[in-house]
């Protein structure tokens, strides 16, 4: 990419290089825990300008991707059912359930809307107080402050007929649960920039301590994601195992802590099925009891059937860090981005797509 | 999806602001940062503002922000 020509990231390289010559022959290995990172590692192909011993691994960063299949499911029957209107972010309309997709009961005739902001749903309810709107909601820290301020808007304007599906996640858990797994050995996190935004740098203290791994906030430029690199392999190089903050500009160690207030006004920690993890405690969010009446499962009685994958994905794998998407039989064959059949090749920010659409097959 | 741009303040009425997206206008809640005000950069996610940002550190990334978009342009 062209802006690597400029001299600061020529900079950042030769450092890189520096410090993985002196830790060679050791090889590293640094975990991203962002789609978007997973995005802008490709697209400024960073990745093949690596030192040989330092390996990149997608985690599970990309909320439609580790959303449970059955939580799709249920989606789907919401949807078609009269009077309903079913809103949710744009990737994830896509994504295949056990047996359809939003996108196909859409065309099936479903009332499914794809918004930009949750806040469009709460104008879709208002605009129509005899539709049922169902909000989809994903996301992690990030967008879930977005969701609790848009949900006690309809609390606090007594908005009836927006409800909301609860599939929110914290990725902390996440991360520890793929430490603790021990089934991949890390040497680092590139932590999510704008997760971070709202967490602060603080929340990944425990587990730098717990588990001795380095990890680093950083931003989402070339430049960025190249000193995140640098500063983890620094840390490497001088045995540290630290939170540092590479993303400054808009990151700090306490956070947006209006934001965390927001989310805990409506929400509560649950556990969680992460597609391809499993259940992790205290890694989702449900609706606070006092809530009930927008929690779309409770008000319309409808069950999130038990997790299910599609027989030979193997998105699992790949959002454990355990294989590359080339690794899976199905990808470029049976699964393409024209005709997914795992989340990972749905979401622009799935490694799947990334690794289909940026050639390293 | 956690995408977020960053955004300037340029009206301001209770909880919604008018931003600048380098050049295009539109919506976001700002119920979600402290005291914002008018002239503050923000960084924008869903519609929402979620953090915002001193000028003086919002002039040093505009720089960058530039000089990356001048060097990807090829200028």
């Amino acid at each position: 990419m062209s802006s690597l020509a400029s001299s600061r990231p020529t900079d950042l390289l030769r450092r890189i290089e520096e410090r993985a010559a002196r830790l060679a022959p050791r090889a590293v290995r640094f975990m991203e825990v962002c789609g978007t990172h997973t995005m802008a590692l490709f697209r400024s192909g960073i990745r093949a300008m690596l030192p040989p011993n330092v390996k990149l691994l997608s985690g599970p960063g990309c909320p439609v991707c580790v959303t449970p299949m059955g939580v799709v499911d249920a989606a789907i029957e919401i949807a078609r059912r009269p009077g309903s209107c079913l809103a949710t972010f744009g990737d994830m309309v896509r994504v295949p359930g056990s047996a359809s997709s939003l996108e196909r009961a859409k065309a099936e005739g479903a009332d499914v809307r794809m918004v930009y902001s949750p806040l469009d749903a709460l104008k879709l309810a208002e605009a129509d107080p005899g539709r049922m709107v169902v909000f989809f909601a994903i996301g992690f820290e990030t967008t879930t402050p977005t969701i609790a301020a848009t949900l006690a808007y309809a609390r606090d304007r007594g908005l009836k007929n927006l409800l909301f599906l609860a599939a929110n996640k914290v990725i902390p858990p996440a991360m520890e649960a793929i430490l603790a797994g021990g089934e991949v050995k890390l040497d680092g996190f590139i932590c999510p920039g704008h997760v971070s935004v709202i967490t602060g740098s603080a929340v990944y203290e425990p587990l730098a301590a717990k588990y001795r791994v380095p990890c680093v906030v950083t931003g989402f430029e070339a430049e960025d994601i190249l000193e995140g690199i640098a500063m983890l392999l620094l840390q490497a190089v001088e045995g540290r195992a630290e939170v540092e903050v590479q993303y400054e500009r808009w990151v700090s160690r306490e956070g947006n802590a209006k934001a965390r207030e927001r989310v805990n006004e409506v929400f509560e920690p649950c556990d969680a099925a992460w597609r391809g993890l499993g259940t992790i405690p205290a890694s989702g969010l449900a609706l606070r009891p006092e809530l009930r009446a927008h929690d779309a499962l409770a008000v319309l009685g409808v069950e999130v059937p038990p997790e299910l994958e599609n027989p030979g994905c193997s998105c699992g794998a790949v959002l454990r860090g355990l294989i590359e998407p080339p690794e899976c039989p199905l990808f470029a064959s049976r699964c393409t981005p024209a005709t997914p059949v795992g989340p990972c090749m749905v979401s622009t920010e799935g490694s799947c797509a990334a690794f289909y659409k940026y050639g390293e097959r | 999806m956690c995408l977020s741009v960053p955004a300037k303040i340029v009206e301001l009425q209770g909880r919604l602001a008018t931003v600048d997206v380098m050049g295009n206008r539109r919506e976001a809640d700002v119920s979600l940062v402290d005291e914002p005000q008018l002239g503050d950069y923000v960084l924008v996610h869903a519609g929402f503002a979620i953090q915002k940002m001193t000028a003086e550190d919002a002039a040093e990334s505009l720089k960058l922000w530039e000089e990356i978009a001048r060097v990807e342009l090829g200028e």
